[in-house]
């Protein structure tokens, strides 16, 4: 029985499996249906999410599975000081697969020390999203038609923002990533994250403040928000919150296949009007999360995947 | 010169840095061994100044390699029929569950729902001796 806690947990050949998967189901989703029949996801959501926790109940509701969950801590045992190993034994004799948010880092991994059904983690606290990783890449894999040879700029919260960290450890295994880092100091990406993965690997980055002088040089453009949660201190939250804004008039000196991603919620990073400019693909990227998905939740459960017409 | 011959079979932890006996005392739980234990401070050293060195006599507490994780510097001196037999620096272990504590306010492991959590560490760079936390990543800062 395999789970999914951190991006890295799948091998580059699982990963690249996962998103062709992912690719054939959002060109037929038909064909995928009703391979879930009878099979329960269950959603334990310790915190709130709206995108996550409805993407995954829509990945198995495509997939012709049931759901069935709770969307906050207070709704769950938890509130009455359940044990994340004992919660998840119950769950166990629920439901055939799991989808864990946990405001807590690691929370997911101490579920899948005690769980009978794979845990899939839906984020823990400032720490992982796997499946907002694999997303993102179904998202560039998809448009760019490639993983390989991309500078990718990633621009807000790199200090918190756990997509962040997540992508840029995904993209390194990758063949020719740059990144360009755009952040305000206070929210730069941590030095471990340097060392550790960019230097020691010697992946190309740059680090800067100025999100309009690099614009020309970017494949992507990943836009995060600064969040209001990671922070401990509001005064803190105040004066960063604003930091990068992006409209069109920034925009103009973009490449014209250069793709805007956001993990969103959005705030205001991104001005409304950059919406319609066909390079803005977030509304597009959460539609590749719930494919993504599907394709994940088939893996974790061993469905064979039908053939092709 | 200390004499560290008055041991006749036991371990010699020596090179300990100076004030840090008591730590690396409970942390191998030594007040509940029936050794004999003595507990030398602010001894001098030509390498280090001044040290902190225990003596245990009898067998050896279970596993000293977890020094290692707290002090660098520490050598392991076993002695048997009133000889050093064998001098060596504690091998960097693996894991090691419940010895060190992770710190950070947003892990798992300090949770009021799971107080039954073991504090576990992976070591994740031998060469720079770096342990993180299995749950949350965070690096163990608590060199002595």
């Amino acid at each position: 029985m395999r789970h999914i806690i951190s991006p890295n947990d799948l091998s580059i050949d699982e990963l690249n499996d996962i998103l062709s998967l992912a690719g054939r189901i959002y060109r037929n989703p038909k064909l995928y249906s009703k391979l879930c029949d009878g099979k329960k996801l269950a959603t334990l959501f310790y915190e709130p999410s709206t995108r996550t926790r409805l993407s995954f109940e829509s990945a198995m509701i495509n997939l012709g599975g049931s759901v069935l969950g709770f969307s906050s801590a207070d709704s769950s045992s938890a509130s009455k000081g359940e044990s994340i190993a004992d919660t998840i034994r119950i769950i166990s004799c629920y439901a055939d697969i799991c989808a864990m948010r946990h405001p807590k880092e690691g929370a997911p991994l101490v579920a899948s020390q005690y769980s009978k059904i794979p845990v899939i983690n839906a984020g823990d606290g400032g720490h992982n999203h796997p499946t907002q990783t694999l997303t993102d890449l179904l998202t560039i894999k998809e448009l760019k038609g490639t993983l390989e040879g991309l500078t990718i700029g990633l621009c807000g919260d790199l200090k918190f923002g756990r997509t962040v960290h997540s992508l840029i450890n995904a993209m390194v295994r990758y063949p020719g990533s740059n990144f360009v880092l755009i952040a305000p100091r206070e929210l730069k990406i941590p030095t471990y994250l340097k060392k550790e993965t960019l230097d020691a690997k010697n992946i190309p980055y740059t680090e800067t403040s100025d999100l309009e002088s690099v614009l020309p040089e970017l494949d992507i453009l990943y836009m995060t928000r600064v969040q209001q949660e990671r922070f401990f201190n509001e005064e803190d939250y105040i004066r960063l919150k604003d930091s990068f804004i992006l409209d069109n008039s920034k925009l103009k000196n973009a490449k014209e296949d250069m793709y805007i991603l956001h993990p969103l919620p959005r705030i205001n990073e991104i001005a409304t009007e950059v919406d319609d400019d066909p390079r803005a693909v977030y509304f597009k990227q959460a539609n590749f999360g719930v494919y993504v998905r599907m394709a994940l939740i088939m893996t974790l459960l061993g469905i064979e995947e039908p053939k092709q017409n | 010169m200390l004499n560290i011959g008055g041991l006749h079979k036991g371990v010699v932890i020596d090179h300990i840095k100076a004030g840090c006996a008591m730590e690396i005392y409970n942390y191998l739980n030594l007040e509940k061994v029936d050794s004999s234990v003595a507990i030398i401070k602010n001894a001098k050293s030509s390498k280090m100044g001044k040290k902190d060195i225990i003596k245990i006599e009898g067998p050896i507490p279970a596993d000293l390699n977890l020094l290692a994780v707290l002090d660098s510097n520490i050598t392991l001196n076993f002695i048997e029929d009133d000889e050093i037999v064998k001098k060596e620096h504690p091998n960097l272990p693996e894991k090691v569950t419940n010895i060190i504590k992770c710190k950070n306010p947003r892990c798992i492991t300090s949770s009021p729902t799971e107080r039954g959590l073991l504090h576990t560490f992976k070591l994740t760079d031998p060469e720079k001796r770096v342990y993180r936390c299995i749950y949350c990543e965070q690096k163990f800062k608590g060199q002595m």
